[in-house]
This record gives structure tokens, sequence and C-alpha cells, in this order.
């Protein structure tokens, strides 16, 4: 009993995994149809941010709520202006200078910091205790979290006037550009703003994975197959994928070893567009946001 | 072969047509042409860029003595991207473009499967400064780094006694994990312990959930990793901050090489132990020495050093003791020269040749991490590839050309 209570934590616990990773990627590509190849840098940075300002005496939530995603934000917003403006429609083109960017960042961090950065931060919050079985307390807290991000991500989009203006502007640029907004403002708060929750969700991730210059690798795939897995809904979509592909592949991984979770989440994937080409919100939870 | 062509250049520049080209031939082999190629960017750079310092180190070592038969020793580097294919690309540019009088290459088997033949077939001289899983039997490589017959074979007996005897194995799911992981269950059986399961795991997982859930349902005495890489570090915080490291210990035989030590907190990494050829507790005066000289070198950031590191400064070493041996840099000459055997007294201890294998005897040190640093607790002298000579020996059989293991033990005869 207390062995799948435990293990149902796991599996939640790596559905909100994906979710967390993804949701970045979900507003800057979901949304504004930017395909973006550096998003597992972007995370990465997230995650350097918090290495090198525990390293030099920050509080580490600090660290991890605050200056991630304000770092990277920052970061998201330059890219934008410098790169990304220019390729709006051009998805094809996007993928290459995104592409380039997740060199160019790999690079710039590389020099700056080394091959690898020591650190001292481990997960907060000690240990739960399921019967005989423990979890990690910090496991609950990144669950209790990504819903709570999911949550203002749809209280922003659904409640204020930004997040109006941004839907109608990646709906129809020209009409909202006609009532009075300005597009490429929009444009760029609302791509900020995806990096800013890949920063916070890389930060996040910080203090139980490892953090490298090149660690964004091993998330930008997963991001991606979980997104378009989603389909064009933001939230509902990213839900929907998450919950899919991560429970397939957390009960994989206990019954069948890791490689064959890993598998049977690309199978799934691959099954699914098959078959509902658009993505699951394509198909169910249409008017969903 | 060598002699023949020797014969025939002679012959050749008798001809006082071909003169021009003859000098322009001298002029270019003035110097000795050393080749490093190795991982400095992408994924595998933490195992590269320590290595490549050190190679530079041992270069400039060597030219500030002097050079080696009178010559400079001039480092071309290549840097392979933690790419497979840029590996056979450089390696063939070395022997054939450069005509390197030595070429060490070389990080993952796979890296080194893809060139060795290339090397062969041109005729350079090939090292392979690197710990790996055992197996590989040719004349023209040689692979000094520590081998699971010398590393696992003795740290699996000492955690068994030290912790207890049920194993549960997690390893990275390609040709070192699997081939380990098959070395970590027989040296488990041979000491009377039982394996509990056997984990493998792609290069980029990061979630580390369910098998730290299945761990604690199995109820072992301890883990024991072969995990490889920058995701895989997420094993060791996952599984201390579900406080699993204070009742069930890790043993490691890959913990170290990339300096994970550093990249986990020192509550989290408390108490690991790992084997290897070189830590830089290990006490020696050439050791100290050599740290010293690193440390004015790099300065304060320096990477801490490990077995790939040390090894890369070492195999070139032993190279050019064998090249002073030989009185020459020619290919078989030198060869000879190291299987006669060579030794290089180097900061981990004497690395010696075994004429058998053209792998090395070495010593092996067992070490607990206190703190975000090895402490050495045990070591062993001298210890042979005892695994490699299962399968090769190329004193009976100087043709002897493969990599034996690519298939798991099943060649040694071994069944898991």
């Amino acid at each position: 009993m207390d062995q799948i209570a435990a293990l149902l934590l796991q599996l939640v616990y790596g559905v909100a995994n994906l979710a967390l990773i993804s949701m970045g990627l979900a507003i800057i590509f979901g949304m504004m149809r930017v395909i973006n190849l550096a998003h597992g840098e972007f995370l990465m940075l997230g995650g350097y941010t918090v290495v090198v300002a525990t390293n030099n005496g920050v509080n580490l939530w600090f660290a991890m709520l605050i200056l991630a995603p304000l770092v990277v934000g920052l970061i998201g917003v330059i890219v934008e202006r410098l790169l990304i403006r220019w390729l709006y429609g051009r998805m094809v083109d996007t993928l290459l200078a995104t592409w380039g960017l997740s060199l160019l960042l790999i690079g710039i961090v590389t020099s700056v910091f080394g091959a690898s950065t020591a650190t001292t931060i481990s997960a907060p919050l000690g240990v739960i205790r399921i019967g005989g079985y423990s979890s990690s307390g910090y496991d609950l807290f990144l669950l209790g979290v990504t819903l709570a991000l999911g949550l203002a991500i749809y209280a922003v989009l659904k409640l204020t006037k930004l997040g109006l203006v941004a839907r109608g502007t990646m709906q129809n640029a020209e009409m909202a550009g006609a009532l009075g907004v300005s597009t490429s403002r929009i444009y760029m708060i609302t791509f900020g703003l995806g990096a800013a929750v890949s920063g916070l969700a890389g930060g996040l991730l910080a203090p139980v994975t490892g953090v490298l210059p090149t660690i964004g690798a091993t998330y930008i795939a997963k991001a991606f197959i979980t997104v378009i897995s989603g389909g064009a809904s933001i939230l509902a979509g990213t839900a929907a994928g998450s919950v899919l592909l991560g429970l397939i592949n957390g009960v994989f991984s206990f019954l069948a070893g890791p490689t064959f979770g890993e598998v049977a989440l690309l199978v799934a994937a691959i099954v699914l567009l098959r078959l509902m080409p658009r993505g699951i919100t394509g198909r169910f939870f249409r008017k969903s946001l | 072969m060598s002699l023949s062509r020797r014969m025939f250049v002679t012959g050749v520049s008798a001809a006082a047509l071909a003169a021009p080209a003859i000098m322009g031939r001298a002029q270019g082999s003035d110097k000795i042409k050393f080749v490093s190629i190795l991982d400095q960017s992408g994924g595998l750079d933490i195992y590269g860029a320590p290595m490549v310092e050190t190679t530079k180190m041992a270069i400039d070592d060597i030219n500030a003595a002097g050079g080696l038969l009178g010559r400079e020793v001039e480092l071309t580097i290549y840097d392979a991207q933690s790419n497979i294919q840029l590996y056979t690309q450089y390696a063939t540019q070395a022997a054939a473009g450069d005509k390197a009088d030595t070429v060490h290459a070389g990080i993952t088997s796979a890296s080194r499967e893809a060139i060795r033949a290339t090397l062969a077939r041109f005729q350079t001289l090939y090292f392979y400064n690197v710990q790996y899983e055992g197996g590989v039997c040719d004349m023209n490589n040689f692979c000094i780094g520590s081998t699971p017959a010398q590393t696992v074979a003795k740290v699996v007996p000492y955690v068994m006694k030290k912790w207890g005897k049920k194993v549960y194995i997690v390893a990275a799911d390609y040709n070192y994990g699997q081939i380990t992981a098959q070395w970590m269950q027989k040296f488990v059986k041979d000491n009377s312990g039982e394996t509990l399961d056997v984990e493998f795991f792609p290069l980029d997982v990061t979630n580390f959930g369910p098998t730290i859930q299945k761990i604690q349902a199995a109820k072992p005495d301890l883990v024991i990793s072969a995990l490889v890489g920058g995701a895989h570090v997420s094993f060791y915080k996952q599984y201390a901050a579900a406080g699993l490291n204070k009742d069930i210990p890790v043993a490691s035989t890959t913990f170290g090489v990339g300096n994970e030590q550093t990249m986990i907190s020192s509550e989290e990494g408390e108490g690991l132990i790992a084997a290897y050829s070189y830590f830089e507790a290990v006490d020696n005066p050439t050791n100290k020495d050599f740290l010293a000289r690193l440390d004015a070198r790099l300065g304060a950031g320096r990477p801490v050093m490990n077995e790939l590191s040390i090894r890369s400064y070492e195999g070139a070493m032993l190279w050019a003791e064998a090249v002073k041996a030989a009185g020459t840099t020619e290919r078989m000459a030198v060869t000879e020269a190291l299987r006669a055997p060579q030794t290089y007294n180097g900061p981990s201890g004497p690395v010696t040749i075994d004429a058998q294998t053209n792998h090395a005897v070495q010593n092996v040190y067992i070490a607990e991490v206190k703190n975000q640093k090895f402490e050495v607790l045990e070591s062993f002298e001298a210890q042979p590839p005892a695994d490699t000579m299962l399968v090769c020996d190329l004193v009976a059989n100087p043709n002897q050309n493969a990599f034996l293991f690519e298939n798991g033990l099943k060649a040694a005869g071994i069944d898991i």
C-alpha cells in the first residue's frame, strides 16, 4: 500500500516535471509559433543563475524564485529584440536562428564558467516518509509550484488586459495593430515571459539535476514532444501532453526500466500524432486556453 | 613494411631529380609530431577539457627538458566536439595529413573504435589514455587507463565487506555501462553476494524518481553506479533528496572522472566510495610536485585532477620515455621499447606496459568522498589488466586486432 502511494507520488511528480520544463516552450512555440531550439539553454541559464547566485551567498529561494526568471526573462527580451523580431512568420528561419543561439549560449557559458561549475546546493525541505518509503519533500514543493505556475499563466492570459491583447495579437496581429495595439511590444513581452517561465523552471530544477552548459540538450526533445502532443492550447495542451506522456514514461520506467520508459514515451507520441496530427487539444478541449 | 619504405626513400634520394622533395620532407620532420584528439566542447567536455590541459603540460615539460632526441615536440590539438564523425576525420588528418608520430585520442569507447582501425591502417602509433571496459587487443593501440579487473574487482569486495551482500546496480545504457555492469555482477557473485537488479539509463535521463522507489522496494545493502555524464549527476542529487544516501550507501566506478564530487553538495556526496588509478590525494612526492606545478601553471581555478586527466599526462610521458629508449620515433621501434616493458613513474605511481595486452600494470586506489574531495582509503600496487589478459595475447599472436568485449563477457567465457 505504502509502495503504491510512493509510486503514485513519483508518477504525479514525473508529470509535473514534464509540464514544468515544457511550459515556457508552450508560450513561445505554442502561442507565438516560434520554434525555439534554444529552449533547453533557457532552462540551463536558469540553473546557472541559481548556482552562481548561491555560490556568491545569495539565498537559495530568492535565487530560484526571483533571480532565475528575472535574469532569463531579460535575456529573452534581448534575444527577441536582436534576433527573433526579424523572423516572425518565417518558421524555418527561426529554427535555424534559435539553433545558432543555442550553440552560442552554450559557448558563452562554457567560456565564462568552464565545462562544469562547482556547486553546494542540494534539495531543501528534507525527506517525507510514506510508510516504509521515503521521497523528497522538494518533489512535493515542485508539484505545488507547477500547479501555481499553471494557474498564474491562466490568470494572466484570461483575466488581465495584457493577456487579452496578447492572445488577440497572436490570433490576428494586423487586426490587433489596427485597433491600436503595439504588436511589436506585445511580441517582446510574450517572448520575455516565455523565457522567464523557462528560467524559473531551470532554476527550480537546479537542486535536483546536474547543472552543466550542455544540459539543455536533455530537456529540449521532451519539451517539444510534450508541447506538440498537447496541441495548440497553451495550458490545456501542456497539461494533457504532460499527463499522458509523463504517466506512460513513469509506468514503463517502473515496470520495464528507464530505457523502455523513454521508448514508450516516444512511441506514444508518434502514435498520438498519427491519430491526432494537431495534438490532443486539436481534437479535445478545443476551446480551452 | 616500414623498413622497405625507408629503403625506398633512400633509394629515391639517390636520384638527384627527387632531391628538392626530400629536402622539403626533412625540414618538415624537424619537429616530432604529437597529435591529440579530444572533446573540448559538447557534452563530453567535462572530461576532455582537463585532459587537454594536462596534455599541453606534458608536451611543455618534455620540451623544457630539451625535447626528444634533440628535437622539439610539436603538439597539435583537434577538438572532436563530442562528435564521432569528427574523430574519424581528424584521425585521418593526423595520420595522413600531419604524418603524426603518435596520436593520443578518444574518450568514449565509441570514439576509440571509430579511429583505431584508421590509425592501424596508416601505421600511426595510437594511445588511448582512458579508463574503459577492457578487451581491446591491438598491437598498434596502447590502452593505459584502468579496466574493470583493476578497479571493479577491488571496489566490489571492499564495499560488500563494509556494507553488505545485496547489491543494486545502476549503469549508463551504452557499451561502457553494459559491459561494466556485467563485470560488477561477476565480482558480486565471486564474493558470494547477490545482485538484486540491474538498471540501464539512456544518457539524457534526468528524472530518477521511479528508480529511486524501486531501489527502496528492493532494499539492497548498497547501490553500485556506472552512470555517466552531466544528466546522470541528477541521480546522486535525487537519491540524497529522498534521504536514501543515509540508509543505502553508493559506490561507483564512474563518479569522479568528470569531477562529479564538486557538482553535488558535500552532504549529497558524503561517504560515496570510488576506485581509480589516481586521486589528487594519492600520497607520493611526484604527485605533490605535479600538483604544485599545475597550480603555478593554471592558477586557483584549475580543474581537479582525476584518472582521465592524469593519465593523459602520463600517456604522453610514457610515449616520450619509449622514444628516448628506442632512439627513434619510428613506430615499430617505439612499440618494441614500450613493450620491453617501459615504466613511467608518474603522479599516480609506476605505470608499466603489459606486453601481453598493450595495457598498463598500475596502482589502484579506493577513496571516499569527504566534503567534496576524495580521501584515499586503501591502495593496491601494480594491478595487472587481468580482464583483457583473459582474451588477448599479443606475444603469442601479434596480429590479433579486435575489441573483444564488444558483445559482453562471453568472449572471456564468463556467463552472467
